[in-house]
């Protein structure tokens, strides 16, 4: 039996292009005044892979993606896309290759509704000039519904139907969290970063999470990268885990191989306890 | 689907831009009294309001709303606190005046027609604000406040020295009139909005002419900026407004989507300040203070910031205000001097001779108080405050608190 298409998957249908890692992070270095953030932190991501970049907090992990999105400028290293660096580029302009996040403190635009938001997210992705919608021209106006489709379909994944007309100021945190993950999903991304998508959440949101970060990958064949510190979500979902600690890799590889790892454990729990 | 006025069917239906019927029939009848029934005299006991002097005044407070809006694009959507609206007025009316003024010998004036000077205006104040924009867009609260602020006081030295252009300080000008010429020929205009005549067999003045010329142009400005705030830019513009990093980092373009609010709010006051010279009909270069500035940031502040609907409540309670209170101090000067009922409270507020205490005075100069100008000032200044500190939305947060005690009505909540 054929599993059905949904209308999302035909939309997030893409062309095969040539290029040996999605993404690349070449010995990259940030530092800001004395203190190093990153420290020649190198790691490649492919395409449909879920990699987990954990470690103790002010490990860098945030950083990594502010240089990858171009908040943060790293002093040295590369950071390619699809073979190409992407150094220098503006943030908008690394969204529109088709970049998207979710984050840590929610990022989402308090008084705009959860419609508006996600439709916010069709910014890159539609290009009617602003006269256009100014006197809601025909093109204009096929976009805005063409937006609404695509809204509501995300809308409809993540079970949010309910809260669509509220402005996200007045919406329960896990559920901010949801319309988060939806804003960044209208984009039509190829990488997805996941910056703590299940903190203070409880069990039950954390499933829930855990099951959209599933359905997305399977349904939608993104790739992404997540932080998390939840290390039963990272090593149950993860194809591959990064571990950082003050800004350095200590290792990298599957989840059951960097569990065992003394360096992780030593990040996380202190100093081994000397057996003799 | 009558019954169930919720259920939408389409998602054209429910993205239009008046959804329910409550709506549309609100506003059909709103239009009626503001096109009809106001300036041809029809509401009983409110006869007065279609006379000249209240004409002129709803005529600015049309004026004053587009104005408004251009700020509400900037400030109410984008974000951008700009102090810059009275420059940008001022570039949009001499625009004007260059344009369409009476030729002469002392002043510049090429005597075009309005169709020309009434669009350059909007676009020379837009390309202005293009030309200003890649510094703006740099800075944003408080020091795009201080830099917009500097523009005003740029724009009130040129205006004053350049005499040839602005007829120079406290002689000032004369703007184009609001008629209706194919190019510059002779005798009577097409349509002349400032005289009187005879429409389909009805009288019409002068001044409800113009003014049912500025409402129309309203109801245009006003369409558009809802149309720009619910389509792609108006979305961006708010997106950088609530957190411009994670804008960025969503695809917005932060510096572009900037300057083009900078653009468009500066051509809604170019417009602003073109038709503002023309109804006025003489202006000095002092028109254009910072005190202007100031009054369109409290259209903003006062009617709530962020809705079209908030700005124009907005406009329409700023401008009709000092009307109001000169109206009510004249009133309650009346009754003081009266012997009714309310003759001793009214004498509380208002003083009327040389030895009568009272907030306000009926009789500048002769009578203690502040006289009605002074009143006013203080006013404005206490409704910005009360409405910063109580009600940050503004008369359109209280519409809002009304519609939904009514909605649950009888329950509180």
């Amino acid at each position: 039996m054929t599993i059905p298409r949904s209308t999302l998957q035909a939309e997030f249908e893409r062309t095969v292009e040539e290029y040996e890692h999605l993404l690349e992070f070449d010995d990259v270095s940030l530092s800001f005044a004395g203190v190093t953030a990153l420290d020649e932190v190198s790691f490649s991501v492919d395409d449909n892979e879920l990699f987990a970049m954990i470690g103790p907090n002010g490990a860098g992990k945030t950083s990594a993606f502010n240089c990858l999105n171009g908040v943060y400028k790293p002093q040295e290293g590369d950071i390619r896309w699809k073979g190409e660096s992407i150094l220098g580029t503006r943030p908008d302009q690394i969204a529109e290759l088709g970049i998207a996040r979710t984050f840590q403190n929610i990022e989402l635009f308090p008084h705009m509704t959860v419609l508006e938001n996600i439709t916010l997210g069709r910014h890159i992705r539609t290009d009617t000039p602003w006269w256009n919608g100014a006197l809601w021209l025909g093109a204009a106006r096929a976009e805005e519904m063409a937006n609404r489709a695509f809204a509501e379909d995300l809308i409809d994944l993540l079970e949010i139907e309910q809260w669509r007309a509220y402005p996200v100021a007045l919406l329960p945190y896990g559920i901010q969290k949801r319309v988060e993950l939806g804003r960044a999903l209208a984009m039509e991304p190829e990488l997805l970063l996941l910056d703590e998508p299940v903190a203070g959440m409880n069990l039950e949101e954390t499933e829930d999470m855990a099951r959209f970060i599933l359905d997305i990958r399977e349904e939608l064949g993104i790739s992404m990268i997540l932080v998390d510190h939840d290390m039963g979500l990272v090593m149950d979902i993860a194809d591959r885990v990064m571990v950082l600690d003050f800004g350095r890799v200590i290792a990298t590889g599957v989840p059951t191989e960097v569990q065992r790892h003394p360096d992780v454990i030593r990040a996380y729990l202190g100093a081994e306890l000397e057996s003799e | 689907m009558r019954g169930r006025p919720l259920l939408y069917t389409s998602y054209e239906d429910e993205q239009a831009l008046l959804p329910t019927w409550t709506k549309r029939i609100a506003v059909a009848v709103l239009l009626g009294f503001l096109v009809i029934l106001i300036p041809f005299q029809l509401v009983p006991g409110f006869r007065f309001l279609g006379e000249g002097d209240w004409m002129t005044l709803l005529g600015l407070v049309a004026i004053f709303a587009i104005g408004a809006l251009g700020l509400h694009i900037l400030t109410g959507l984008g974000g951008q606190v700009s102090l810059g609206q009275a420059f940008f007025m001022g570039v949009g009316a001499y625009t004007a005046a260059a344009l369409g003024g009476p030729s002469g010998k002392a002043l510049l004036g090429l005597g075009l027609p309005m169709w020309v000077w009434l669009p350059a205006a909007g676009l020379v104040a837009a390309f202005v604000g293009v030309l200003v924009a890649p510094t703006a867009v740099r800075v944003r609260g408080i020091y795009l406040a201080i830099v917009t602020l500097g523009l005003v006081f740029v724009g009130q030295w040129l205006w004053i020295n350049w005499v040839s252009l602005t007829g120079g300080s406290q002689s000032g000008r004369r703007f184009p009139n609001f008629e209706f010429r194919l190019w510059g020929e002779e005798g009577d205009p097409i349509v002349d909005l400032t005289a009187d005549s005879v429409w389909f067999g009805v009288d019409v003045s002068g001044e409800v002419k113009t003014y049912l010329f500025l409402i129309v142009l309203l109801i245009v400005f006003a369409v558009v900026a809802k149309n720009i705030q619910r389509t792609r830019s108006g979305r961006a513009f708010m997106a950088i407004r609530d957190r411009d990093v994670a804008a960025e980092v969503m695809g917005v373009a932060e510096a572009r989507n900037k300057a083009l609010a900078f653009a468009i709010s500066s051509f809604y006051a170019g417009v602003c300040g073109a038709l503002w010279g023309s109804f006025i009909g003489l202006l000095i270069p002092e028109s254009f203070s910072l005190f202007l500035s100031i009054q369109f940031l409290a259209i903003l502040l006062i009617g709530g910031v962020g809705t079209v609907t908030g700005t124009l409540l907005g406009a329409t309670f700023v401008t009709l205000l000092p009307r109001l209170v000169r109206d009510f101090t004249e009133l309650l000067g009346d009754t003081a001097q009266g012997d009714g009922l309310f003759a001793g409270i009214a004498d509380i507020f208002v003083s009327t001779g040389l030895d009568d205490f009272g907030l306000i005075s009926t009789l500048p100069g002769t009578s203690p108080g502040f006289t009605v100008f002074q009143f006013n000032l203080i006013l404005y200044g206490v409704l910005l405050i009360v409405f910063l500190v109580f009600e940050p939305l503004g008369l359109y947060g209280i519409w809002i608190r009304i519609k939904n005690y009514w909605r649950s009505w009888p329950f509180s909540y």
